[in-house]
């Protein structure tokens, strides 16, 4: 099948058998095979994330049944807004180390600083309100800076640097708290944490999203179609629209049903929204994955690498001070030993998520998806109440598992 | 020579071998023979399925994935893995070498095989049986070197030794000279020829037609995972082959080149670059050059003759110190310090090894083909994802990319493909001057020729270009003017009539001349 070379140009880029190797469209998507239907690899990777989350559900659902509950009690509106007030924290740290993970890095020091920000905002409040708030940004900022220059700029690996990091900021609230625990006792801080956003705020937000993904898939059909790739079938594109739009809907009326949607909710969702943006519309986003996918070649195509990488630890410091923020509102009180093990949840979120710890794959879609089951297996445990040693046997074999089958997948691929 | 082949015993027959991957029909019926003693060349394109083929052979696709016999001394063998093959007597050299580039070059050559009494290795037993087999090889390096403070082209070499500390029997070559200097070249062709007295058979892939003719018994073309012919090489000319491979006739590949040349729009003076792993030892000596508008000006010289480290270093690319030096793009002295500044400046670099400093392999052509000039395709910040796919369509429709899409993973093209994805990249960020370092290696004849024809094409729009290349009749064919290196030393220039092969490669070895 090799072209002639003095062949005319064409319309488009041909495709000949010699360039498609296994597992791969005729257009050059990779893709995977499931019965009789082919799927691109991406999506097959996040449909089995979304059926594993849902087989999760179900058997929670099935298993907290009882007279109270009929139906179960795992799915019900005062549950599951519970579970996303418990999920919120560990998804804001999941979005931040997405960006650090794609970009072939790691911050092990994030549980560290949630205890350090959260503790230093409470020990401000007597500054007022947005002196208290800000201080944990702004510790979340600075401990960013400064991890993030170590490793662009003294080349200490980032490993290294945060797993010192882990340490020391432990050992600074310590410190400073002298073990203390200190209650959150300004209104709105607490309100951060517990509060719910009026029912009507809820709806129109809702119907925004259903419009910008209304907007977002007409726009990309058509462009897919200008590219000349095979446009969506219009069950398809339907399928698209309608499906999410259902979930949100059905979302927002469940959180309703409860008062409104948990603040700490909306929070993750809009740092969630704006880590996908950053992502996957911006040269920051495409540098990262450059950066983590080969870092050589990002370099000789004139890519600052280090000012991106102190970018992306200064980022993952402003998420872990806002998630401190969270955090501490929610339990009410900032305690020297919050935020435990909170990096390794964030970790576990992006690899069940899909993300390569080598650098240069995952998307923060999948990184809260991978939250979301964490903290589901978290909660519906609790709910039956599973032993805690349990709980973390089952954590850990599920992170190995996810891998695994990902591993699998990508092998047949 | 006939008479004489065909009397001796066939060592190795593999009989309508087919291999098919999904989708895909690699090999479809493919036979081929060697004897003892044997130099048999296997050629044709890429992803004709030589190296499939030798894959089967190697054991890396185990018995039932494939079709078809392997016999052995008429003895049908069932290879489950690598290993097998290896006890049988077969050792592979790949194209993608397999060394531990932290382990010293002994641990290399004796991995997994190591002297040693009760599970504890023998290390002086071990180091001078490394040395015995380098010595062999008049590779002067100490065996206690880590593998990865050598060249590619040692490297190669070490590959080498630990298939003759193997003995093998049947030894595959899989481009085995991409890399190497013409000096490391000899030394493996007398050593190739002295393992050919032995008996053993020898399978040897590659482009280069010039050493398949010089060096082989027998030639066999695949095609498209058939077999086109088996020849006695003596049977056989250039031309022939040629059309074989490609299934056509070729003329000249290199395209006559005859575009007008402009203003200097380039010149470097005395670049000089210092190791980054040796103080006070340097890479680069006092270079000067200067390169016009619409003028193609080839760097010749052997591996190590600092080719790729004046690049890297005019580039702000190099490890290295650059000691002293100066750039003036279009008369102005620039400050080149980092990558982003030559870009700025209208440089453009090519560089070699395409899946090592050229592309993200996991990302699309289209995010590869944008990354040097993100900023200026797409946007300062937030990315304009139709303004990128227009100017990546263009340059994919322009260079004939043979993708199904900009949105293909730039991983599963082949190599001429991805080669044509980075030079893409760095016509997209619109340069004066392009930078080409080895922008052929390991790429099919199709490729190559088309390659050639972009350059040309490249230099009449008025590109000024400086094209690095280990092999001659390239840099020869496609240069307006050639600068010869030896030892980082500049130490010859010719004009395009006067640069003979013998000329440059006086020069490069080391003889001093100026042009006229």
């Amino acid at each position: 099948m090799s072209q002639p070379a003095n062949e005319p140009a064409v319309d488009r880029p041909v495709v000949t058998a010699d360039v498609v190797p296994p597992g791969v469209a005729a257009d050059g998507t990779p893709q995977v095979k499931v019965g009789r239907w082919k799927l691109p690899t991406e999506s097959l990777r996040a449909y089995t994330m979304l059926f594993a989350l849902v087989v999760i559900w179900v058997f929670f659902q099935w298993a907290t049944a009882d007279a109270r509950y009929p139906y179960g009690l795992f799915l019900s509106g005062v549950n599951f807004s519970k579970l996303l007030q418990q999920m919120a924290v560990t998804g804001v740290l999941a979005v931040g180390m997405l960006m650090v993970i794609v970009a072939g890095q790691i911050d092990l020091s994030v549980g560290a600083v949630v205890g350090l920000a959260g503790g230093i905002a409470a020990m401000t409040q007597g500054w007022g309100l947005v002196p208290s708030l800000l201080s944990a940004i702004v510790v979340g900022l600075i401990i960013g800076a400064v991890q993030g220059s170590l490793v662009a700029y003294a080349n200490i690996p980032a490993f290294i640097v945060t797993l010192g990091g882990l340490l020391a900021w432990r050992g600074v609230i310590l410190g400073l708290s002298k073990g203390a625990t200190v209650p959150v006792e300004l209104p709105f801080f607490k309100s951060l944490g517990r509060d719910l956003v009026a029912p009507t705020i809820g709806i129109v937000l809702a119907l925004a999203a259903i419009a910008a993904l209304l907007w977002t898939n007409l726009r990309r059909s058509r462009a897919r179609r200008r590219h000349g790739l095979s446009a969506a079938s219009t069950g398809a594109t339907a399928a698209r629209i309608v499906i999410p739009s259902v979930l949100i809907l059905a979302f927002i009326y469940l959180m309703n049903s409860q008062g409104g949607v948990p603040v700490p909710v909306v929070v993750l969702v809009g740092v969630a929204l704006a880590g996908a943006f950053l992502t996957q519309n911006t040269t920051f986003g495409r540098y990262l994955y450059a950066i983590g996918g080969n870092p050589d070649a990002a370099r000789l195509s004139g890519i600052g690498l280090r000012r991106q990488i102190l970018a992306a630890f200064c980022l993952i410091g402003v998420l872990a001070g806002v998630a401190s923020l969270l955090h501490t509102a929610r339990v009410g009180s900032a305690s020297p030993d919050a935020g435990n093990l909170m990096e390794l949840d964030a970790i576990a979120a992006c690899v069940i998520g899909g993300t390569s710890l080598m650098g240069g794959r995952g998307t923060v879609f999948g990184a809260v998806v991978g939250a979301l089951i964490m903290a589901s297996l978290d909660n519906g445990m609790s709910l039956l109440n599973v032993q805690n040693y349990t709980q973390y046997i089952v954590k850990g074999a599920v992170l190995v598992t996810a891998v695994g089958f990902d591993m699998l997948g990508r092998r047949r691929g | 020579m006939q008479t004489e082949s065909e009397n001796r015993a066939s060592l190795l027959e593999m009989r309508d071998i087919t291999k098919t991957f999904p989708g895909v029909r690699a090999l479809d019926g493919v036979t081929f023979d060697l004897h003892a003693g044997e130099f048999h060349a296997l050629v044709g394109e890429n992803g004709a399925g030589k190296s499939t083929l030798m894959k089967i052979l190697g054991g890396v696709y185990p018995h039932p994935q494939y079709g078809g016999e392997v016999r052995l001394n008429g003895e049908v063998h069932r290879f489950q893995s690598v290993r097998d093959a290896e006890q049988a007597g077969i050792a592979v050299i790949f194209q993608e070498l397999s060394l531990v580039k932290d382990l010293s070059i002994a641990e290399n050559i004796f991995l997994g095989r190591e002297p040693s009494r009760f599970g504890v290795i023998r290390w002086e037993e071990l180091y001078s049986r490394a040395q015995k087999l380098l010595d062999e090889l008049h590779l002067p390096v100490d065996p206690r070197t880590p593998v990865g403070n050598l060249g590619i082209g040692q490297q190669q070499l070490v590959e080498i030794a630990k298939s003759l500390s193997q003995e093998a029997r049947i030894l595959v070559l899989d481009e085995p000279t991409a890399a190497l200097t013409d000096a490391e070249v000899e030394t493996l062709f007398h050593l190739l020829n002295k393992l050919r007295q032995r008996g053993v058979g020898m399978i040897y892939i590659s482009h280069k037609l010039g050493e398949v003719f010089r060096m082989s018994d027998r030639i066999t073309v695949l095609r498209d995972g058939r077999t086109v012919g088996t020849d006695r090489t003596s049977d056989l000319d250039e031309p022939r082959i040629i059309a074989r491979m490609v299934g056509r006739e070729v003329g000249d590949i290199f395209p006559a080149a005859d575009h007008p040349r402009g203003e200097t729009v380039f010149e470097a003076r005395n670049i000089t670059v210092e190791d980054p792993n040796v103080t006070g030892k340097l890479l680069v000596k006092d270079v000067s050059f200067s390169v016009r508008s619409g003028e193609v000006l080839g760097v010749a010289g052997l591996m190590g003759a600092g080719r790729s480290d004046l690049l890297m270093a005019i580039f702000g690319a190099h490890a290295g110190r650059m000691m002293r030096g100066e750039v003036l793009v279009d008369g102005r002295a620039v400050r080149i310090t980092r990558p982003s500044d030559a870009i700025r400046h209208g440089i453009g670099f090519v560089t070699e090894d395409r899946k090592r400093y050229g592309l993200v392999l996991e990302q699309t052509i289209l995010n590869n083909m944008t990354l040097a000039g993100l900023t200026r395709l797409s946007g300062r910040f937030i990315t304009n994802t139709e303004a990128e796919a227009e100017a990546g369509e263009r340059a994919a429709r322009d260079l004939r990319v043979k993708a199904g899409s900009v949105f293909t993973i730039a991983g599963t093209l082949s190599g001429g493909n991805q080669q044509k994805v980075v030079l893409a990249k760095w016509l997209l960020t619109n340069p004066r001057v392009l930078f080409l370092d080895e922008p052929t290696r390991g790429i099919d004849v199709g490729a190559k020729q088309e390659i050639y024809a972009q350059i040309n094409n490249l230099a009449r729009t008025g590109l000024a270009i400086i094209l690095v290349s280990s092999e001659l009749p390239e840099v020869l064919g496609l240069s307006d003017r050639v600068i010869v290196l030896h030892e980082g030393r500049l130490t010859g220039e010719f004009r395009r009539a006067e640069a003979t092969p013998e000329a440059v490669m006086a020069c490069a070895t080391g003889h001093t001349r100026r042009a006229a």
